[in-house]
């Protein structure tokens, strides 16, 4: 992966001690505070730190794009080629975009215009950079396609945004920002948004493109695979500061700080841990061939029918993780929707303690309510936020009769169970962090009482320290209350370290399943060699770490 | 913070997040608008005019026929009509009835409007049936179907009322709809369906706190074409009955004298004016405080 050291000279990108305020009222004087670093022509640095640690500031302050009133450079320099470029006027700004650096960012979708052919977009570049006529910009744009390995440039022309995948679009993006051939590419996690096979691709492109430019890049992540795969360099952020910056092998092997060796030691393997077997217990829930298809025949016909998921069988027995593995449109989110009965279910049998919930209709559904409940993926949006955590939590169990009191103590015990004081009863949502956020939904879940918990990506949307915490947690209550859960999550690593059995889904069909130490060790399936193939950083983080599992 | 069990809360603490500015108050970040605050200012003024103004003026209906088509004078502050009755008195009148139209049909437009657009964001079945009835109301102009409603069943205040209310309501539908729509498919409403809540309590606790916020704005411009549209019927003789000094109909009676007596039309005019401006400037100030800030932070 590595290459030869940056070329001689002057580096192309130079930060100086720069220090970037934070609009007054906000929790920290500085966004960015004394950040030092440079990339070289022909290098790869990687930007790695949780959310609020000011990467992106730093990026953003870079390109000029940051809103200057907001967060204001106020002292240090950045020097791009040896020139400071912190104080030029707009104008010169815009020129130096593009031409000397050029920007991808996380989620290509909102990035492109939407409105206009993915070709005229690349070609619109050089119209304001450059003097070239309408032929020789469109040989550039197809150059420019073909580079990036967009399949049929001549075709793609002339498509839009929505018409390609997401893994295109990103290759689009990164078309644009290299068609003037720019001397730096700052990339705000590219992949983040994208699946992890797609992930694996986008990456290789930059490695190669990089290398066949000799350009210098800037590549901020939050994820330590991504740095393990990518990295010449790293730089570690935190609350706006660097906290460690050197060559890779260096950072990754033998961290210095640590913060970095926190953020490293969370980081999950992707070799299972040891976990005693529960072939034996009773299943607590059983799905037969589930059916779910969304959308219908339209009025005049022509309805857009997509069968979400096809045939799947599960079972989850009491006290087991069984992990729902699978990329975005694979069905797992539809099968556990299906389950909570969010969304009628075409077909199927869902049984718990050996009825059929999905036969019942609403009124007769209730009762049996109780028994599954689900933590979903987004912190700030699960709790209402005009509600307390109180109000919040106590809502199910009154709905099954508890009295206010009585709902009220319950709440404050399981507060405790999750980590949380019980004084946090009376706070409202947004005075809580992602993770804590989190372990008040589990808290909710937990207050029905249920025999069934659903984990809908519920760490996906956190920094991997607190993922850490959050899954230790999950499997806590698992264990305590004798929990059947349900696992879902498109992060293979996080599946390794928590689920006994794994069930790999793939366009709505469940393509693999069995326990997680076999499906890692010899995926039966083509698919699931796929996936594993393309989890980041599984050379750096594989084996060697937690072998017992003693963490969990 | 360590990689290990964290049942401890302080160790937690590092990722607190500090207070928003939720504690401020909303009041206190409502009247800081400086839109909200001179609008409001305004309305309170023409409020008290309402309230109070008649313990002060002479009887709005007292004709006194010497003095008919007096221009604005010290005794008669706005000037005397065509029967010699004092302008101001009927204009200070007059803001009793518009305000009172304007209040009344916010208040039963969004009342009605709330509901009707929480059961079609809400029961999928009666959605197309309620939306279509409204597309329906909105291809009526409103004035014209309020001029019909009225000629049915003859005007009276209540009447009045109820057919300036009529054309306001699809709006409202429809903002509640929408509002409904984005609201039901939040994760937090989901969890209370996993939760066992039943339909109406999920709609009461987690659905209509959001419509509150541009419910509010609506309202307040509701209320300004309301005192527009009585005015307007007012003026065409289709309005509250010409014995209550409206502002509408003191126009509509002062319309023949425009060239030798402006102001009997003048007064009741800028007195509209001005209460449609307060109004309206007052819920703008109220759409930029309660949309975009706190409808993102709460």
């Amino acid at each position: 992966m590595r290459h030869d050291s940056p070329t001689a000279g002057v580096p192309v990108l130079e930060i100086r001690g720069l220090t970037v305020t934070l609009p007054p009222g906000a929790d920290r004087r500085y966004a960015i505070e004394e950040v030092s670093l440079t990339v070289g022509a022909g290098e790869i640095v990687c930007i790695v730190g949780e959310s609020g640690s000011g990467k992106s500031v730093t990026a953003f302050t870079v390109m000029g794009l940051a809103p200057r009133k907001e967060l204001k450079p106020v002292a240090g320099e950045v020097l791009l080629h040896g020139r400071d470029i912190l104080g030029l006027p707009e104008r010169e700004l815009r020129r130096l975009r593009g031409e000397k650096m050029a920007m991808i960012f996380q989620e290509p979708m909102t990035a492109l215009s939407p409105v206009m052919k993915v070709g005229d977009q690349i070609a619109e570049v050089l119209e304001i950079h450059t003097e070239l006529g309408p032929r020789e910009r469109r040989e550039r744009v197809l150059a420019a396609m073909r580079d990036v390995n967009l399949p049929e440039p001549e075709r793609l022309f002339h498509s839009y945004p929505h018409q390609l995948s997401g893994g295109q679009r990103q290759r689009v993006m990164i078309a644009m920002a290299l068609v003037l051939d720019p001397a730096l590419l700052i990339a705000d996690e590219p992949t983040t948004a994208l699946d992890v096979t797609t992930q694996a691709q986008i990456l290789e492109l930059v490695k190669s493109i990089q290398r066949r430019h000799g350009m210098g890049v800037m590549f901020i992540t939050h994820d330590f695979g991504v740095v393990a795969e990518i990295a010449d360099r790293v730089v570690v952020m935190r609350e706006g500061r660097v906290v460690e910056q050197g060559p890779a092998e260096q950072v990754l092997g033998r961290p210095r700080h640590p913060y970095t060796r926190m953020l490293i030691d969370s980081v999950p393997s992707l070799t299972p841990p040891e976990r005693p077997s529960r072939e034996d217990a009773e299943p607590a829930l059983e799905v037969r061939r589930l059916n779910k298809v969304y959308g219908h025949s339209g009025w005049f016909g022509g309805g857009r029918v997509v069968h979400a998921a096809k045939d799947v069988d599960l079972t989850v027995r009491r006290g087991e993780t069984l992990g729902v593995v699978g990329e975005s449109g694979s069905g797992k989110s539809t099968v556990a929707r299906c389950i909570v009965r969010l969304v009628d279910i075409t077909s199927g049998e869902v049984l718990i303690d050996g009825i059929d919930l999905a036969k019942l209709r609403e009124g007769a559904l209730r009762p049996y309510r109780r028994l599954v409940q689900i933590v979903f993926q987004d912190p700030y949006r699960s709790l209402n936020p005009r509600r307390t955590v109180g109000q919040s939590i106590i809502e199910g169990p009154m709905n099954f009769g508890l009295s206010r009191r009585e709902a009220l103590e319950r709440a404050a015990r399981l507060l405790e169970v999750v980590g949380l004081s019980a004084d946090a009863l009376d706070r409202f949502p947004h005075q809580f962090s992602g993770g804590q956020r989190q372990r008040i939904c589990i808290a909710r879940a937990l207050a029905m009482e249920p025999q069934i918990l659903i984990a809908d990506e519920a760490v996906s949307a956190l920094d991997v320290s607190v993922q850490a915490q959050v899954l230790d947690l999950l499997d806590e209550v698992r264990r305590r209350f004798d929990l059947a859960m349900l696992f879902i999550t498109h992060d293979l690593r996080v599946a390794a370290q928590i689920c006994d059995r794994i069930m790999v889904m793939w366009h709505g069909q469940v393509v693999e399943q069995g326990p997680t130490a076999r499906v890692f060790r010899e995926p039966a399936h083509e698919y699931t060699r796929r996936l594993l193939a393309a989890a980041p950083g599984r050379h750096a983080f594989g084996a060697e770490r937690r072998e017992a599992g003693d963490h969990v | 913070m360590a990689t290990g069990r964290q049942t401890d809360p302080a160790a937690l603490s590092a990722e607190a997040k500090p207070p928003t500015k939720r504690e401020v108050g909303i009041v206190s970040l409502v009247l800081a608008n400086r839109g909200v605050f001179w609008g409001g200012v305004l309305l309170l003024a023409m409020v008290a005019i309402a309230l109070l103004g008649p313990l002060f003026t002479s009887d709005p209906m007292a004709l006194n026929p010497i003095k008919r088509l007096k221009p604005p004078s010290e005794e008669f502050l706005f000037g005397t009509d065509f029967l010699g009755r004092d302008i101001f008195a009927r204009v200070v009148y007059g803001a009793r009835i518009s305000l009172a139209v304007g209040l009344a049909v916010a208040l039963i437009a969004i009342s009605v409007g709330l509901v009707m657009g929480m059961i079609a964001g809400y029961i999928r079945a009666l959605d197309a049936v309620i939306m279509r009835v409204m597309d329906g109301l909105m291809a009526i102009p409103g004035i014209l179907l309020a001029i019909a409603l009225i000629s049915l069943s003859g005007a009276t205040l209540t009447t009045v009322v109820i057919a300036i209310v009529i054309p306001e309501i699809p709006r409202v539908v429809r903002l509640v709809r929408s509002v409904v729509l984005t609201v039901r498919e939040e994760p937090y409403v989901e969890a209370a369906i996993a939760a066992g809540t039943r339909l109406p309590q999920i709609l009461v606790r987690h659905i209509l706190p959001n419509t509150i916020a541009p419910l509010i704005v609506q309202a307040t411009y509701i209320s300004g074409s309301a005192m527009l549209t009585e005015s307007i019927l007012g003026f065409l003789g289709a309005g509250i009955p010409p014995e209550i000094p409206s502002w509408g109909n003191i126009m509509s009676e002062g319309r023949t004298y425009f060239q030798i007596s402006p102001w009997i039309i003048f007064f009741p005019g800028i007195a509209l004016a001005f209460t449609v401006l307060a109004v309206n400037i007052v819920g703008d100030g109220l759409r930029d405080t309660l949309d975009p800030r706190i409808a993102r932070k709460m």
